[in-house]
């Protein structure tokens, strides 16, 4: 195959969006063969998914929706599969997880589409942490927004690990997070399933596919990173077996169609990983392609199976039929078969460590309401900015600490949103509020130029005008609107929910706003030692994000509250 | 049933719960009922405003949706007028012609049910169906599961309880994690009173919770009960009950509040603070019903006067051109979709006659194909047969198709595959989308029989699985003289005849069984064309039938086909014992079929929207076909879909009628029948099955959400049972949107001709029957052949109904059919 013979490398940057003394932000893209293979698979099943949707579509409500969602989704995977630097691969990569959540949750008007697609955006937040942090890192590691092809400069790339260690395990693992999360490892497996509530020709190209092996894009094209650390590799290598083997096993109780093909892919997945964990590209490649294909093609004409399974078993039923796994001890069998039909409790793992303790910590929070809100930001507000201009270089634990704790008292307010039960404009409010923490935690760092807030404010300000109108408007035409359940008020003003995304999206920081080039200056000013503070920020982005779209989720989708129309069953 | 009683006995509820449950059986199965069959001892519109308060269902066509059918004149003024002086009287007309056409009412489908369990969500913050349905769902599938997971559930030898107290006996991972739970399940003392008190507490509530509780799922709920009842609907047979599974779900519901509160909290109705509305109390019919009520009575007679003017002139006009001795005729299932397949064969060869009976022929059997290992029913599904037809050798090896095989789902075989295969599959999906072809995953109506095989027709003193194989003699005689009797084809037989079953062929389509032979248990019709055939052939039955007053020449022979509705095609069957002598005229007859079903398939086209009916019958034909094999058409054909007539008389009164294949249309001579014993035959059939299929499709599509299965695209085949959305979700009864968009949700209108007071007595022969009548579920009308009018079922009597709607004569149709997709009115064709 010609992937596999010598092949020319071409890289350009494309478009400068920022530029100052310290900071370069710029789009750049970059072509080798794993971008080729993924392009070529992309195009090809793109092709051939839309064109097989043009008649199943037919007639369906949301066609155009579809479309459109299918066409942006696609702008995501290339941007990401072409991209020459991590900024332009987070663009495609943050493209990738909304129309993620926009497909699955497709049938807006039904409860379990719009639940898991929110499930499963809040996992793809999750692997962005990682994404964030290791873009960070990297810059203070090159000092740069260093391009993947500098990166395969061997001897640059081994002086620098050299001399930073941990800081090369700490971008390891950050990406390895953000790939586990997109390609549903270990322990994020059960999202995979749960993605398929679209039509089925959606379900195919995302999670049969091309989504699904974006986690394992993310290691080949930052190999260089971390094939010359050991630990990572080993970590790779424990992530994939640990999945292929849970992922099999989940996989052969599984007596749905979808999420039986869902787990075998995932358990090829992990094999892929392994393969890179070894360094076999190729063999991974090659790998991801006829996974790809295979999966695709068998969700496709997943409908056909029961008549021709049914077939087979009026022709070749033998009763009392038993696995292999029958030889083992009753005890062996049975644990081992609720284990997989619980899918090793990896949800209560991830709520137990992961979900639950942010919402405790919001609980704590609860104290702040609408009546406190600004009288506990406003005087604290102005004692930051007052510290801000008259606190002088001498006082270095100060100016150490403040950052941290100004940065921590938006990550608070964002934790405080999250944990609900409040009212919606309190939470917006709040949301609104954390970036200007964020602002002014970072404003302790010198080299923060105004133009630069501006260009971070700017963005905020307008998504929180525009949000804030969309609600007033809201509560003023259905007064009863909160947060506590789904309310699908999309039905009846679809434009007000278009708006409302944007909002959401543009306070998110997504790549609609000057906010998002102005979140990767931020974190350009954050020192490499300051890990407490790019956590804080990460995570209050992050929680944010989900906190946003679970907002934009419970006024405008799911079952309708007026009952005036046919509406669905809950468990439907 | 309207009030609580004071002692909660489970026996009751269950019974009262499975009554209302739907009662859908396994995708293979899939037969049409009544939706709504737990209220049809009511009036039906009383049913439709009950179920709705009830249930939350959406029972009717909005007020909106009505306007606008008649915005676009599909419901006339006249009619309007017509029907409110009928109900209304002539003073009150301009009243209540302004509330429907005008006022505003509320609408609301909130429903009582739910009401009490809701509690669970307000009062304790918990939200139990979502803690404990994706697990209950997936274990309840897994353990029915009837080929799809490699790793079958491990045990299937005991009851679902006792499977469950096996599995948490020997497993280290429990199901529950409350000690108290676990205690509960072995212990054998515990019955579902015992959970419920710990989970509601008053006795007086149980059953309002459990149809909460069940209701919330109904479709796993109600394929439970279906199961109880009928476990051979599964060939891989499963022993469970509602109760074990409502046992089951308590446990989990109890499980689920342990692990938030501990062992501690309080039952439900310890904390209630309102009284809840008991679910089956009354129901206000008001105002806003009433005017509903009367759109739909509008919507439909508007439709039925057009077809009752053109029977009408029909059958003033009888014009008998063609000779008495025929070229052949032919025998069509009542079947709405053959509605116009027999109108293209009399339009192609004037000189031959079709017939209209259910498409089993009244032979009624299992039928075991070769090397299978079950066999299946080929009957209407009421009726339980005592025979037995085997097929025998065929040569006709099944094809496979590696991509549903479970090896590609293991790890290191998926490994190979993926490498290998994987590409293989990429070039399928290539070749499929540019040019769809047959593969092993279609479902061809073909393939039900290999033409070639034999058939064990007659009963040799053979019996296997408690049947008998084959027919004797004299049971032959009996069914074929019943047939033909009961379509009054009793002399003038032609030298060919030809009884057509149906069948359809589709791909990526989970409801298959619903596009097959009704009257066949949703299998194509093939076998019982030929076992039929074969029975009219035969020359000891024949010499019997003459002395019951059937004289069949000896140059007659019957031959039996197979008409595939999807693809417009048609296979005969036992060719080759076709006598030389009259060989050429079925060559000749061939090309008839042939030529009619191009027609056909032109006029279906239509309806396509996505296959224009632009070039040459063959081209559109052609494409039809390819609708039956492409993996991204989720309508292969539309089915029933815009049925809403039943007419039961001789050929003359719709020989010239264009309905649009809106029609089932079964054959019947009152000359030879005069005190309606065959007439009772063929209702007793017809009200259940056109009832069954018409209510299915009209509360599909009125509410598709609750009633129907919503849209197909995101459809999960669960255990090869039923479909859900996603993996989480509930199983979906009723039809998909996609195969109800385009119907019209109008009752059915069976026309009987025949006396009236002997139609009245027949309905009267049994309450069942009556009661479809009597309670509106289906509209009667009878054309007297003594005096040529039209008289209406009403109230308990027939009275005399004055048609004021003109007859439409149109000298061809063809300019019609191709202007428009949407309906077209019913025309007298000159
Ligand atoms: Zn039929």
């Amino acid at each position: 195959m010609w992937f596999q013979q010598d092949h020319g490398i071409i890289d350009f940057a494309a478009i400068t969006l920022y530029k100052s003394e310290h900071m370069h932000f710029y789009l750049d893209f970059y072509f080798d063969k794993v971008t080729a293979v993924y392009a070529f698979v992309g195009v090809l099943l793109t092709f051939l998914v839309t064109t097989y949707s043009r008649t199943y579509m037919h007639r369906e409500s949301g066609y155009k929706r579809f479309f459109n969602t299918i066409l942006l989704f696609y702008f995501g995977y290339t941007l990401t599969i072409f991209s020459g630097n991590l900024e332009t691969l987070f663009v495609g990569w943050e493209i990738l997880g909304i129309t993620s959540f926009l497909l699955i949750a497709f049938y807006r008007e039904r409860y379990l589409p719009v639940k898991n697609a929110y499930k499963v955006y809040s996992i793809y937040r999750i692997g962005d942490v990682g994404l964030i942090l290791a873009m960070w890192a990297s810059h203070h590691l090159w000092h740069d927004n260093i391009t993947f092809q500098r990166l395969l400069n061997y001897d640059l790339v081994h002086h620098h690990l050299e001399s930073h260690s941990w800081f090369g395990f700490f971008i390891g693992i950050s990406i390895l997070t953000a790939a586990c999360a997109k390609s549903a490892q270990f322990p994020f497996s059960s999202w995979l399933p749960r993605a398929m509530e679209g039509p089925t020709p959606s379900s195919a190209i995302f999670y049969g596919s091309l989504s699904v092996h974006l986690g394992a894009f993310l290691l080949m094209r930052t190999m260089p990173f971390w094939e010359q650390q050991i630990s990572v590799r080993i970590l790779i290598f424990s992530v994939g077996l640990f999945t292929a083997l849970l992922g099999a096993s989940i996989g052969r109780v599984q007596s749905s169609i979808k999420s039986q093909i869902a787990y075998a892919s995932v358990a090829q997945i992990g094999l892929i990983f392994i393969e890179l964990s070894f360094g076999l590209i190729d063999l991974a490649l090659v790998h991801f392609a006829g996974n790809a294909f295979l999966r695709t093609y068998q969700l496709l004409v997943s409908p056909s199976a029961v008549s021709y399974l049914i077939r087979e078993q009026f022709y070749h039923f033998e009763p009392l039929k038993h696995s292999v796994e029958h030889k083992y001890s009753k005890k062996w069998e049975y644990s081992l078969y609720m284990l997989s039909l619980k899918e090793y409790n990896m949800d209560a793992l991830l709520d137990r460590f992961l979900w639950t303790p942010f919402k405790n910590l919001g609980k704590y929070l609860r104290f702040i309401n609408i009546r406190n809100v600004y009288y506990i930001t406003i005087p604290t507000y102005l004692l930051g900015l007052i510290l801000l201009l008259y606190l002088d270089n001498t006082h270095i634990t100060l100016r150490y600490m403040l950052p941290i704790l100004f940065a921590g008292i938006g990550l608070l307010f964002v934790f405080r949103a999250y944990a609900g039960r409040i009212n919606v404009f309190v939470v917006w409010t709040l949301m609104v509020m954390s970036h200007f923490w964020i602002v002014l935690s970072i404003a302790f760092n010198d080299g923060l130029q105004l133009n630069e807030v501006v260009m971070y404010l700017a963005g905020v300000n307008i998504s929180g005008i525009v949000g804030f109108f969309v609600l007033k408007y809201m509560k003023k035409v259905e007064p009863t609107i909160d947060l506590n359940r789904f309310q699908g008020h999309v039905f009846e003003y679809p434009k007000m929910a278009a708006l409302f995304l944007f909002a959401c999206l543009g306070l998110s920081g997504f790549p609609i706003t000057t906010t998002f080039i102005g979140e990767d200056i931020l974190f350009s000013h954050i020192g490499y030692e300051d890990v407490i503070l790019a956590t804080f920020l990460a995570l209050s982005f992050v929680i944010s994000g989900i906190g946003l779209i679970r907002m934009f989720s419970r006024i405008f989708l799911g079952p309708h509250i007026k009952r005036y129309h046919a509406i669905a069953q809950r468990s439907s | 049933m309207e009030n609580y009683k004071n002692v909660f006995s489970i026996r009751n509820v269950l019974h009262h719960l499975k009554h209302y449950l739907p009662s859908q059986a396994p995708l293979k199965d899939f037969i049409h009922h009544n939706t709504l069959h737990a209220f049809q001892d009511y009036n039906f519109f009383d049913a439709l405003t009950r179920s709705s308060a009830i249930f939350g269902y959406k029972t009717r066509l909005s007020l909106a949706e009505f306007r606008q059918i008649y915005a676009d004149g599909n419901i006339s003024l006249a009619t309007i007028d017509a029907i409110l002086k009928q109900f209304k009287g002539d003073d009150q007309v301009d009243v209540w012609r302004k509330k429907m056409l005008t006022d505003q009412y509320k609408e609301s489908f909130a429903g009582r049910r739910s009401h009490l369990r809701n509690n669970w969500k307000d009062l304790y913050l918990i939200d139990l169906d979502l803690a404990i349905q994706p697990f209950l769902f997936r274990f309840i599938c897994s353990y029915l599961d009837q080929g799809i997971a490699i790793w079958p559930f491990p045990i299937h030898d005991q009851g679902f309880l006792e499977t469950v107290r096996s599995m948490e006996k020997h497993s280290k991972v429990s199901i529950f994690s409350s000690a108290r739970t676990k205690e509960l399940l072995f212990d054998p003392h515990k019955t579902l009173d015992d959970l419920l008190y710990i989970l509601v507490g008053d006795s007086k509530l149980y059953e309002h919770y459990l149809f909460d509780q069940q209701f919330s799922h109904p479709g796993w709920s109600g394929m439970i009960a279906v199961l109880e009842d009928q476990p051979e609907s599964l060939l891989d047979r499963r022993n469970i009950t509602l109760e074990e599974f409502i046992f089951f779900e308590c446990l989990l519901e109890i499980d689920a509040l342990d692990s938030k509160y501990g062992e501690v909290w309080m039952p439900l109705s310890m904390r209630l603070k309102a009284k809840v509305k008991p679910l089956f109390s009354n129901v206000e019919y008001s105002e806003y019903h009433e005017v509903l009520m009367l759109w739909q009575e509008a919507y439909e007679w508007h439709y039925y006067e057009q077809v009752l003017a053109s029977i009408g002139f029909s059958n003033q006009n009888k014009i008998e051109h063609s000779p008495k001795k025929k070229k052949f005729q032919a025998l069509f299932c009542i079947d709405d979709r053959e509605c116009s397949i027999r109108r293209y064969v009399e339009k192609v060869e004037p000189e031959c006659a079709t017939y209209g009976t259910p498409g089993f022929f009244g032979v009624e059997f299992y039928y075991k194909p070769m090397y299978g290992k079950f066999s299946m029913k080929v009957c209407p599904a009421p009726v339980t047969p005592k025979y037995l037809i085997k097929e025998l050798n065929t040569s006709i090896k099944k094809s496979k198709d590696f991509h549903f095989s479970g090896k590609t789902h293991g790890l290191l075989m998926g490994w190979l595959i993926t490498h290998t295969i994987g590409f293989w599959s990429a070039i399928r999906l290539f070749i499929n989308i540019f040019t769809p072809r047959l593969s092993p995953a279609t479902t061809l109506s073909f393939r039900h029989m290999d033409e070639f095989s034999n058939l064990t027709i007659e009963y040799t003193g053979e019996t296997e699985d408690g049947l008998q194989v084959g027919f004797n003699i004299e049971e032959m005689v009996d069914r074929v003289e019943g047939v033909l009797k009961s379509i009054g084809l009793i002399d003038d037989f032609a030298d060919l005849i030809y009884p057509v079953g149906h069948g359809a062929s589709s791909v990526n389509n989970t409801h298959y069984a619903g596009y097959d032979c009704g009257a066949c248990s949703g299998r194509p019709g093939s076998v019982n064309a030929r076992v039929f055939s074969y029975m009219a052939n035969h020359p000891k039955v024949r010499a019997l039938l003459k002395e019951r007053g059937i004289n069949i020449p000896d140059r007659t022979r019957f031959v039996g086909a197979l008409h595939d509705t999807t693809r417009d095609e048609i296979a005969f069957y036992d060719e080759k014992e076709i006598p030389e002598s009259i060989m050429p005229q079925h060559q000749v007859n061939k090309n008839t079929f042939n030529k009619a079903l191009e027609l056909n398939a032109f006029e279906r086209s239509r309806r396509f929207m996505t296959t224009s009916s632009k070039g040459s019958h063959k081209t559109v034909h052609a494409k039809v076909k390819l609708r039956s094999v492409s993996l991204f058409e989720p309508r292969p054909e539309l089915n029933h879909a815009t049925n809403c007539l039943c007419i039961i008389g001789r050929r003359h009164l719709t020989g010239n009628v264009f309905l649009d294949r809106r029609a089932f249309l079964n054959s019947y001579d009152y000359t030879i029948d005069p005190d309606g014993k065959y007439l009772f035959n063929i209702l007793k059939a017809a009200a259940p099955v056109c009832g069954g299929i018409n209510l299915e499709y009209y509360f599909s599509r009125v509410d598709n959400l609750k009633l129907g299965a919503g849209t197909k695209l995101p459809h999960n085949v669960m255990g090869l049972i039923g479909v859900a959305n996603g993996i989480d979700g509930d199983l979906r009864p009723g039809l998909p949107n996609q195969m109800v968009e385009v119907h019209d949700p109008l009752r059915l209108l069976i026309v009987v001709e025949h006396i009236p007071s002997v139609v009245a007595d027949t309905i009267a022969k049994t309450d069942d029957l009556y009661q479809w009548f009597d309670k509106n579920w289906i509209n009667l009308v009878v054309i007297n052949p003594e005096d040529g009018q039209f008289y209406r079922f009403e109230d308990g009597g027939f009275k005399y109904y004055d048609n004021n709607t003109p007859v439409s004569i149109e000298k061809g149709i063809d300019s019609v059919i191709a202007s428009t997709s949407e309906n077209i009115p019913a025309y007298y064709l000159s």
